[in-house]
């Protein structure tokens, strides 16, 4: 029977939490099916380490592609490497991370595939009696849950929403088979990297960070966003905003939570004076826990915190800050 | 240079409401609007075409109605507008819908540039952008940021990504997905409007662009919605009201708890 993949992130080296969360999740795909599950990770080099964490997640194979030309990535190297491996095993699955990664390259290499894809899943399960893989996501800011499959066509390929499942635990006790994939370089590819920028004063993406603290217009003005700036660097936390608060240039674009800015699931989303608009809420309705810090009762995010305090921010949060610090200093 | 803007018409977020009864999208039907998200695409389309003496071409597969949208992207500033509809088409999910938009593309012929918004605020997947380009075979860079240079074939952009902004040279003929952060959009201007008046949307079917039938609409889609479903998205707050020294110590204390089990798993 055909195989589960998955296909891995590498960063700097390392492998991205996403790739290990993708194998927790397809390894009961595949003990349901009854199939071996494959990991393909394509970067420069990948050291031992790294490979044996994606055993210790569950890989039973690994197709390791090692060639220069596949860091950084672009679309072409990448794809023609998986197209000649699907070609070569024919796997009834694949899945990659809903990352600008797996966003780029899959919906790409699945028109090169004549198949199906489904996007920015939250939730995947096996169908009974058919073997379908059945593709969960939010759609319409988060409004429905839809469910879809791509019966008749193999493979069936989605993207998985980052942090939508825990990591799996590690047994470094399981064996697993390493196969080096040959890489033949294009001979011509149309894109070529030049560099990188790395963000200034921020550690990762707000899609990858457990804590998300953010403000909206309630700030009032942009010296006093430094009060959520203050307040996420004491807690580890990254920066997220409101559209009005980038629009009004107290946050850059790639902090902006929402409809048109980012979607996330992090542990804890601390809003503090967002009223939480519809449009806005679409960006964080897969957050575990949802805090609330508003002056107003009856404002929109009530709906959806799990925990709110309502009255002054420009009170609360410096109280916050300060009870942070004493208590860590007792501790 | 000939810039090509594929261009979506979304439902109003704020219109979508859910039947609660059947669990289904009510789309109330005058509550439409050009998706947000693809007047960045226009915007940059219109500064590069205008530095180039060049000309920006809005097409949309949708509905008769999605003419309206069309509209709004000529009064912007394009200078030609198709609108691709038919019965056929109708179920299309993003691999039938790159198809049809990678058709039409080839039909109006020559083209340096494809710009496509990041992804449409309804469905949401980012997807056809990077289909269209797979059907054309031409070079692909998503999340652009901004555009650097153009000198003759060669274009230097950067793009957001997770871990910062990214340079990527690429060569022409390309297609490039933008973010907002590359611009920002103008409004329509009364010259605009007029000149959106006396040009012609120009309407193509499925036969007009030489579509395999069996590629595009429901049957020509891979994938099949089988079940909608409202999520339960109420959840019940513990509120505390800090209206005096008291009452705010005990909920920052409260609060400092619950970041402290985020900590401790
Ligand atoms: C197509 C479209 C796409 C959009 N996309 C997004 C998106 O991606 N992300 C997004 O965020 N928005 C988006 N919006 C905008 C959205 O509709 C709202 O306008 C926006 O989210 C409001 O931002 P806010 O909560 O910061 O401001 P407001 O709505 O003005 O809220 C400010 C809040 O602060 C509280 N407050 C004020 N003073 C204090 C105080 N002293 N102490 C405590 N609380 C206080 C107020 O009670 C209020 O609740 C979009 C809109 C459209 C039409
Ligand atoms: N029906 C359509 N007609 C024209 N362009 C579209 C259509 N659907 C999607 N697009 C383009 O593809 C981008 C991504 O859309 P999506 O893949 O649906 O999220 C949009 O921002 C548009 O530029």
């Amino acid at each position: 029977m055909a195989d589960v993949w998955t296909i891995a992130e590498v960063s700097g080296g390392v492998l991205k939490e996403i790739s290990l969360e993708l194998l927790g999740r397809a390894r009961t795909l595949a003990d349901t099916l009854g199939v071996r599950l494959a990991s393909v990770a394509l970067t420069s080099h990948l050291n031992e380490d790294q490979v044996e964490r994606l055993a210790a997640s569950g890989a039973d194979v690994i197709y390791l592609g090692q060639d220069s030309t596949l860091e950084p990535f672009t679309v072409s190297a990448h794809a023609s490497a998986l197209m000649a491996l699907v070609a070569e095993h024919s796997p009834q699955i694949i899945l990659a991370g809903a990352t600008t990664y797996g966003r780029t390259l899959l919906p790409y290499l699945a028109v090169k595939l004549s198949c199906g894809l489904t996007a920015d899943c939250t939730d995947l399960a096996i169908e009974e009696g058919s073997g379908n893989l059945l593709q969960i996501r939010p759609a319409i800011g988060g409004n429905i849950m839809a469910t879809i499959k791509s019966p008749n066509h193999r493979p069936q390929m989605a993207t998985i929403r980052p942090r939508s499942t825990p990591l799996p635990s590690l047994d470094y006790s399981r064996t697993c088979t390493v196969c080096h994939v040959p890489i033949t370089a294009a001979v011509h590819n149309p894109t070529h990297v030049l560099g990188l920028r790395p963000f200034v004063g921020q550690q990762r993406s707000i899609e990858d960070a457990e804590i998300v603290v953010a403000g909206g217009k309630g700030l009032k003005k942009r010296d006093n966003f430094a009060l959520v700036e203050d307040l996420a660097s004491l807690l580890g936390a990254e920066v997220g905003a409101s559209r009005d608060a980038v629009d009004r240039g107290w946050a850059t674009y790639p902090h902006q939570v929402g409809l048109s800015g980012k979607t996330i699931s992090p542990e804890l989303y601390i809003a503090i004076g967002i009223s939480g608009a519809i449009q806005h809420l679409a960006g964080i309705k897969t957050a575990k826990r949802i805090v609330a810090i508003n002056n107003d009762r009856d404002a929109n995010i009530m709906a959806i915190a799990d925990y709110a305090i309502i009255g002054d921010l420009f009170a609360i949060v410096p109280l916050l800050a300060k009870r942070l610090q004493e208590r860590r200093k007792t501790q | 240079m000939h810039i090509i803007v594929p261009i979506k018409q979304v439902p109003q977020s704020s219109a979508v409401k859910m039947d609660p009864v059947t669990g289904t999208m009510i789309r109330s039907g005058s509550a439409a609007t050009l998706n947000p998200l693809d007047l960045y695409a226009l915007e940059t389309a219109l500064c590069l075409s205008e530095r180039s003496a060049g000309s920006v071409t809005a097409l949309t597969m949708g509905p008769p109605s999605a003419a309206q949208i069309l509209k709004e992207a000529l009064s912007m500033g394009a200078s030609r507008a198709i609108l691709l509809t038919d019965r056929l088409f109708g179920g299309s999910d993003t691999y039938a819908t790159s198809y049809a938009l990678s058709k039409a593309i080839e039909h109006i012929g020559s083209f340096d540039l494809i710009i496509t918004g990041e992804r449409a605020t309804d469905g949401d997947t980012a997807q056809v952008g990077p289909g269209i380009a797979a059907w054309l075979d031409v070079a692909l860079v998503t999340y652009v940021s901004a555009i650097n240079t153009i000198v003759d074939r060669t274009m230097e952009v950067e793009r957001l990504t997770e871990e910062g902004y990214q340079a990527v040279r690429l060569t022409l003929p390309a297609l490039i997905s933008v973010v907002k952060e590359i611009a920002i959009p103008r409004l329509p201007t009364l010259r605009g409007k007029k000149r959106a008046m006396n040009t012609p949307i120009e309407e193509w079917d499925a036969r007009t662009i030489g579509a395999d039938i069996g590629k595009i609409g429901l049957k020509g889609s891979p994938t099949r919605v089988v079940k909608i479903e409202s999520p339960k998205v109420a959840r019940t707050a513990e509120v505390h009201i800090a209206s005096d020294e008291d009452s705010m110590k005990g909920a920052v204390d409260r609060l400092i708890d619950i970041i402290e089990e985020v900590y401790h798993g």
